[in-house]
């Protein structure tokens, strides 16, 4: 037999030179170098918490539909002429605009998105355009069984609160004006509590004096809007959905997670790794490499501004969604009553630690990475001190984080399948209500 | 950038880069979807996946934790002319990854239970990318047997569940022994590495894999269309009409200057909301919800051979007219052909495609995948540096000629009907 190689000596986190400035206007920028490629990403974070729903979601899709000056073609003109392209999305917390171009039209990128977040015209052909495309992205996104799954399981897990409901419905999409659309863009698209983050082959203090001489007449005020924190997630019956016909079964499983600053973070973090947080967990070995009851399973702590949720997720084969759901039960019930293994957990240590590493050796990684942590008050700072926390959590934390957050009687479940061939595999298992 | 051959024939490319403590490994074999046997629909894909399934020192799973348990993430994936497998890690699990890869090189244990398993593994990936979701396989695996006539450039690269049930073990050790030869191989490592110490590496791990030469690669070459070719399928699950086209291209490698107007044509058509296609039908007509236009059925320019296709996709709106869609099409392709471009239009393009070249190029990995590919296709893998170059030197005549000689005559074409459980509820 021959012998794993051993690793060479772990390098140390190192983080990129960065430099940060709060304009006057309240627009918070931060600028990282990256200089492998001659390029830079662009993220602006806005907040954009408690913004109604189906003009929000319109907004993102015309706020480069033109200003008084520029039609939507020649701002993309604009943008292509120094390589770039930028972009709108939202979700219940921030608007963000993204993109990306060549370093060296770093401020024509700027001054475009500055005309744009200053003088978007929403004009009424382009909003009826892109109002219509939207209609068809939501009604092509409600025929896929992972967009539906996830609609039951926001409703499920958030009930009142504004998370519990992500995607508008086509009528409501078709009744936005244009006018509602000026007027949420003048209530919320602010600079205040903004944030730029700009990585890339650039100097970082020199492009903060970008930034601010292209950026800083944009206007300031803006009310700040907070949501409430999520409520807790009630275990109680599977929630079944229906969807006749279908070959698979959507399975979702919700449990409450804590954020990133909570002292469990990183212990928690580790015992997602354990249950089904990347290839080598018990899970995916279980289900996937000793079952073939799927093909992609995965768990996730996702972090949201309002509360973070843990969530699994897994497409199975129709005539084995009970089964599947049994070996959830049963790895979860592992994890929050046994201790496990120690070179277990060094795996997924170190796992954990490599990621690290991997998230910020590109600049669309370390961009990304910035701007969310941005949008929870974090740096990339963040990042020695929480490797230092990966580091030194015990056997025993993680045991503790098991129990304390994984264990199967606190399940909020949601399976989307077809329910006349799978309903009573499931009340076999536990109390089911029909959706 | 470096280049070397072991002495079993293997391929190797390296290419230092320190500006992140990461490496990327990638270890590309010259088989793909066109050579798998008839009969045996999904089986190049399938045997991707027995290569993850333990090899000679390593047991099942092992693969999976040493490289998580290095800090890394793996992945492999199969395409029409080859197949990949790749990691990438912190810098630290260099030598650790290339035992990895060398161990499988020298073979995988190939079992039944491993092969039952994958089977099932397969067929549950089949399900959620094709047979449970909305245009599943549009138009990867709808469109090729439109425009084509022989098995291997028409066939379900997916396969077909009754095929992948067929398979053996026999069959996998027969196309190992085939395929997977040293010389049919080669590796690219790129990132934070020093060259002489991972030539050294190198040399320890695979050397002695043992020589076994390149399996000769037949031709796939079919004749060009000379009427056009339609046909349609109705997806239940889909609440819109879609279509897609396809022409065929030059030979992407032999014929390399003559494809490459191709590459930027498809941008001029279709990269953002400034390009010819998205202003005529997205903005101005409003006959499609959106449409994309790309080289090879994967989508991948600079990763595939002859023959190939350029594509056109696009999604309709309820009760979108397919005709008066593929009309439009023409029309414009007509006037970018006798008209030219507008002034700065080529630039900007160009400019643009730059930007997205970089960016492939900034993550280790990236740059290890591209690298091999090309250097198996087309034994230049220093390719990936100057392909911003290349694009931004093709000229307005070329897309001209290129845009003429997309006629109605030589394509193919496919269309999705909304199927009416789907449709008309909103």
């Amino acid at each position: 037999m021959k012998a794993l190689p051993a690793l060479g000596p772990t390098r140390k986190l190192k983080l990129p030179k960065e430099s940060e400035r709060r304009l006057p206007n309240g627009l918070t920028v931060i600028a990282i170098r990256r200089p492998a490629v001659p390029l830079v990403e662009v993220r602006l974070r806005v907040p954009f918490a408690r913004t109604h729903l189906s003009r929000a979601a319109l907004l993102s899709q015309t706020l480069f539909s033109g200003t008084a000056d520029l039609s939507t073609v020649e701002i993309a003109a604009e943008l292509q002429k120094v390589g770039g392209g930028l972009s709108a999305g939202v979700d219940p917390d921030r608007l963000m605009i993204s993109g990306n171009g060549l370093v060296s039209g770093l401020e024509r990128i700027l001054e475009l998105l500055g005309e744009v977040l200053s003088g978007a015209a929403y004009p009424v052909d382009e909003v009826a355009t892109e109002r219509d495309r939207l209609a068809d992205r939501i009604q092509v996104a409600q025929s896929q069984p992972s967009h539906l799954a996830r609609v039951a399981l926001l409703k499920r897990i958030y009930g009142k609160h504004p998370y519990a409901v992500q995607t508008p419905e086509v009528s409501q999409v078709q009744a936005v004006r244009p006018a509602q659309l000026r007027a949420l863009h003048g209530e919320r698209l602010h600079p205040a509590g903004a944030t730029l983050v700009l990585v890339g082959d650039l100097t970082p203090e020199k492009a903060l004096d970008t930034a601010e001489r292209v950026l800083g007449t944009w206007n300031g005020g803006g009310k700040q809007v907070d949501l409430p924190h999520t409520p807790p997630i009630e275990p109680g019956p599977l929630t079944l959905v229906d969807r006749p016909g279908s070959v698979q079964s959507s399975l979702r499983v919700a449990l409450p997670a804590v954020d990133r600053t909570h002292p469990d973070h990183a212990a928690l973090q580790l015992a997602n790794l354990l249950f089904g947080g990347y290839f080598s967990s018990r899970w995916v070995e279980n289900i996937r490499e000793d079952k073939g009851y799927t093909y992609g399973p995965h768990s996730v702590i996702e972090h949201n501004e309002a509360g973070s949720a843990f969530v699994a997720a897994a497409e199975v084969a129709t005539e084995v969604t009970g089964p599947a759901l049994l070996e959830t039960y049963y790895e979860l019930g592992r994890l929050a009553s046994l201790p496990p293994k120690e070179e277990e957990l060094e795996q997924a240590r170190q796992y954990a630690l490599g990621t690290l590493q991997l998230g910020m050796s590109t600049q669309a990684g370390l961009a990304t990475l910035a701007s969310t942590y941005a949008g929870f008050g974090l740096r990339l700072n963040y990042l020695p001190e929480y490797a230092a926390r990966l580091a030194a959590t015990t056997l025993d934390e993680v045991a503790a984080a098991g129990a304390e957050y994984l264990a199967p009687a606190k399940t909020a479940v949601v399976v989307l399948g077809d329910a006349e061939r799978v309903e009573a595999s499931l009340r076999a298992l536990t109390a089911v209500e029909t959706a | 950038m470096e280049r070397h051959t072991l002495d079993n024939g293997l391929r190797v490319v390296l290419a230092p880069d320190r500006s992140a403590p990461v490496i990327g490994v990638a270890v590309v074999y010259d088989v793909g979807i066109r050579s798998e046997p008839e009969g045996r629909t999904g089986f190049a894909h399938l045997f991707e996946h027995l290569m993850f399934q333990g090899s000679e020192n390593l047991e099942k799973l092992a693969h999976f934790r040493h490289v998580q348990g290095s800090g890394g993430t793996f992945n492999g994936s199969t395409h029409l002319d080859f197949t990949d497998y790749y990691e990438t890690l912190p810098a630290n699990a260099l030598e650790r990854a290339l035992f990895l890869e060398a161990d499988r090189m020298r073979g995988p244990r190939l079992t039944e239970e491993n092969l039952r398993n994958q089977v099932d593994v397969v067929k549950e990936e089949i399900r959620v990318n094709v047979l449970n979701r909305p245009y599943g396989g549009f138009p990867w695996l709808k469109l090729p047997p439109v425009m084509f006539d022989t098995f291997p450039n028409a066939h379900d690269g997916y396969g077909s569940f009754d095929d992948l049930e067929s398979a053996t073990v026999a069959d996998a050790a027969e196309f190992f022994e085939r395929y997977y030869a040293s010389g049919n191989a080669v590796l690219a490592v790129a990132g934070d590495l020093d060259l002489a110490e991972t030539l050294e590496m190198v040399q320890r791990h695979f050397g002695d894999v043992p020589a076994r030469p390149a399996p000769e690669r037949p031709s796939f070459a079919e004749p060009d269309l000379t009427a056009e070719r339609r046909e349609s399928y109705t997806d239940a699950l889909a609440p819109l009409p879609a279509l897609a086209s396809a022409w065929r291209v030059p030979d992407p490698v032999a014929d390399y200057a003559a494809y490459l107007p191709y590459v930027v044509l498809a941008e001029v058509l279709t990269d953002g909301e400034a390009s010819r296609l998205v202003e005529r039908l997205v903005l101005r007509d409003r006959t499609v919800t959106s449409v994309g236009g790309y080289l090879g059925f994967m989508g991948e320019p600079w990763e595939v051979r002859d023959p190939t296709a350029f594509l056109l996709q696009a999604h309709l709106p309820p009760g979108g007219d397919v005709d008066k869609v593929l009309r439009t099409v023409d029309e414009e392709l007509d006037r970018l052909a006798t008209d030219g471009l507008a002034e700065g239009e080529l630039a900007r393009t160009q400019a643009r495609m730059a930007t997205h070249l970089l960016r492939d190029a900034d993550a280790a990995l990236g740059r290890a995948l591209r690298m091999a590919v090309l250097e198996q296709q087309r034994g230049t893998p220093e390719l990936l540096n100057d392909l911003p170059r290349l694009v931004g030197e093709v000229t307005e005549e070329q897309i001209q000629e290129a845009a003429a000689a997309l006629v109605p005559q030589r394509r193919a074409t496919v269309e999705v009907v909304a199927g009416e459980a789907a449709g008309g509820t909103q």
